[in-house]
């Protein structure tokens, strides 16, 4: 099961922001959206979440995204914004229960319990979401997002897709792994996760396909090891960047030390 | 409110866990419709005549005929008043609390930001203008021409607030406000005008109609009021959990599935609906829609479905009261009741805004 995006067109104030994108993520898969600052990753994300106006095709499993009624969109897929002020002073455990939606996940009264729990969240929630440091309210939306598509398949054997933009943007390295463990385990049991991404390593370490947006297009998409190279990366950030491998093999890694010291590409 | 809603009460111990307000909701609904059924039989019981409502009751019981004058003292004055101060609390108490839902925050009281002023000229239009309706809609509409012109006047405000303080699904609290003050001077400053123009005997009944209060309350009025502040009520439970997921901003809410777009334009015709009937037949009462959907969300948090049918019983129950301090503080005068409220919600507001003064982004 597919989510293709085809020729995307974003404009903002005039400015095109995304000048026909490709874009394609597969159910079971971790797809990570990477790009420097401004290429137009979170607009990618909001155009494919149907957030931003564009111009394009995006389907999901052959279907017209936008002819896909809400409810039914709702019960399928669930996004996790960047950053979400809350006007009320909800207590945590309701601001999970806010992802419950009618359907399979409504009736399960423990499931807000067992998210929270899965993200590091257990026993906050009698707190007041507004008293919790900022990463804290983070994995609370993700709790939230959770929720709504606890399962990755539906029992009609459905994929469920979690949209991400930077979910682990304000957290510390133990929390970022626990995160991207839970989004790597959600692909693994059959549901589809599209992740807009800043950390590379953390991209390089957890992604099964990397799309990598410069200046409204998309770059190249593939397997981490194939789009991230020396290369394409300096090119693309505009600094001196070198992949290594570990030593126990795997994932590559990158530090911009070994590349010789700061100082630009020289392109 | 159904029992069916309130009884499964209480919860096993096992199922509620803390950050679960949910019993406490309801304990709270059942509290505040007892407090009703209370502050009801004290408003029927209260009054510069002697007559009361137990002895009126009992002396039904015993199959006796009421006097004439205790008959129209309880059915032709307190019965059509209480039921008016019933309406139109219940009424700028959810048309306040889906406003605050709708706009994100809880400073939003139709009557601060200009939607009750905008009621109000289109009650004054309709007391001054109302000659040059067509006979035939004039009487087609008959007693509902101030209500229906209320409606419009506060409609056209919350529309054009709303278009102005929210830019991408964002609402700024400072354009709102100001945005509100401007419009309410606007709504003031044609008022004005229009009474200004208006002869003598619309002059009288628009004196009548200014000065806040119940004490003209009739059956003519209650009837008045009932569509517009009865389809509120009845709508609002069916928004509440659409504007709890609100709370998370108009482009969340819509990812879990909420029909955006229709629950903006529900909560708008809610608001004008309400608040422009509350006017109507009651003048301008204020500061009922801020401090009571405030209290509420300090006990029981601010999740919409107990918030609202609490709000309307709290709402209900507060204004009734008022309206009994009005009646009784300077008897056999009357004080006008927006005094009361006014003196009470007042002080109430600049201690909402001193407890927020950090947490709200002005």
């Amino acid at each position: 099961m597919t989510l293709i995006a085809r020729d995307l067109t974003v404009e903002a104030g005039g400015r095109p922001i995304l000048r026909g994108l490709d874009f394609t993520a597969r159910s079971g898969a971790l797809t990570a959206i990477v790009g420097p600052n401004g290429s137009g990753k979170s607009t990618t994300l909001k155009a494919l979440t149907g957030d931003v106006a564009h111009r394009g095709r995006i389907t999901l499993d052959g279907r017209e995204l936008a002819a896909i009624p809400p409810t039914e969109l709702a019960a399928r897929r669930a996004v996790l914004p960047q950053a979400a002020s809350l006007s009320f002073p909800f207590t945590v455990l309701e601001v999970v229960r806010l992802g419950l939606i009618d359907g399979l996940e409504a009736a399960q009264r423990h499931l807000p319990h067992d998210a929270l729990a899965r993200v590091g969240l257990a026993g906050f929630e009698g707190r007041y979401y507004q008293h919790l440091s900022g990463g804290e309210q983070q994995r609370v939306h993700l709790a939230r997002v959770l929720v709504q598509v606890w399962t990755p398949v539906t029992p009609e054997g459905r994929a469920r897709w979690l949209f991400l933009d930077e979910p682990v943007a304000s957290l510390d390295i133990g929390h970022q792994i626990e995160v991207m463990t839970l989004a790597r385990d959600y692909a693994d049991a059959g549901g589809g996760v599209v992740a807009v991404m800043h950390d590379l390593n953390l991209t390089a370490m957890f992604a099964d396909s990397v799309a990598l947006i410069t200046d409204g297009r998309c770059d190249a998409q593939g397997p981490p090891a194939r789009v991230l190279t020396d290369d394409r990366l300096s090119r693309a950030y505009g600094c001196r960047l070198r992949l290594n491998t570990p030593p126990a093999g795997g994932a590559v890694y990158l530090l911009p030390q070994a590349a010789g010291g700061p100082g630009e590409a020289g392109l | 409110m159904s029992l069916s809603v309130i009884l499964p009460l209480p919860l096993p111990a096992a199922r509620t866990g803390p950050g679960d307000r949910e019993v406490r909701a309801r304990v709270v609904m059942i509290t505040l419709a007892a407090l009703l059924a209370l502050t009801a039989v004290a408003s029927l019981s209260t009054g510069a005549s002697g007559a009361s409502f137990g002895a009126a009751l009992s002396a039904l019981a015993r199959g006796d005929a009421l006097d004439a004058t205790e008959r129209v003292i309880l059915f032709d004055i307190r019965l059509p008043r209480l039921a008016l101060g019933m309406l139109v609390g219940a009424g700028l108490a959810v048309s306040g609390a889906v406003m605050q839902g709708l706009f994100r925050n809880p400073l939003a009281d139709p009557g601060l930001v200009g939607v009750g002023a905008g009621a109000g000229l289109g009650a004054i239009a309709a007391i001054v203008l109302g000659g040059l309706l067509p006979a035939g809609l004039a009487v087609y509409l008959g007693h509902y021409v101030v209500p229906v012109a209320a409606f419009l006047g506060g409609w056209a405000t919350t529309l054009l607030l709303y278009r102005v303080s929210t830019r991408g699904g964002r609402t700024s609290v400072a354009v709102m406000l100001l945005a509100g003050i401007a419009m309410g001077a606007l709504a003031g400053a044609v008022s004005g005008m229009l009474v200004y123009i208006a002869d003598d005997s619309q002059l009288r009944d628009l004196t009548f109609w200014g000065l806040g209060s119940l004490a003209g309350a009739t059956w003519t009025k209650v009837l008045a009021a009932t569509p517009l502040i009865g389809a509120a009520l009845v709508l609002a439970p069916a928004m509440a959990r659409g504007l709890n997921r609100l709370a998370l901003g108009e482009a969340s809410a819509a990812h879990l599935g909420v029909p955006v777009q229709r629950l903006k334009n529900t909560a708008i015709l809610t608001v004008a609906g309400a608040t422009g009937a509350a006017v109507a037949v009651s003048g301008g009462i204020g500061f009922v829609g801020i401090v009571v959907p405030h209290l509420l969300r300090l006990l029981t948090g601010p999740d919409h479905r107990y918030l609202l049918p609490n709000a309307a019983l709290l709402g209900a129950s507060l204004l009734v009261a008022a309206d009994m301090v009005s009646r009784s503080i300077i008897a056999p005068a009357e004080l006008p009741i927006g005094i009361v409220t006014a003196t009470l919600g007042g002080p109430f507001f600049l201690w909402i805004l001193l407890r927020n003064r950090g947490v709200l982004d002005l």
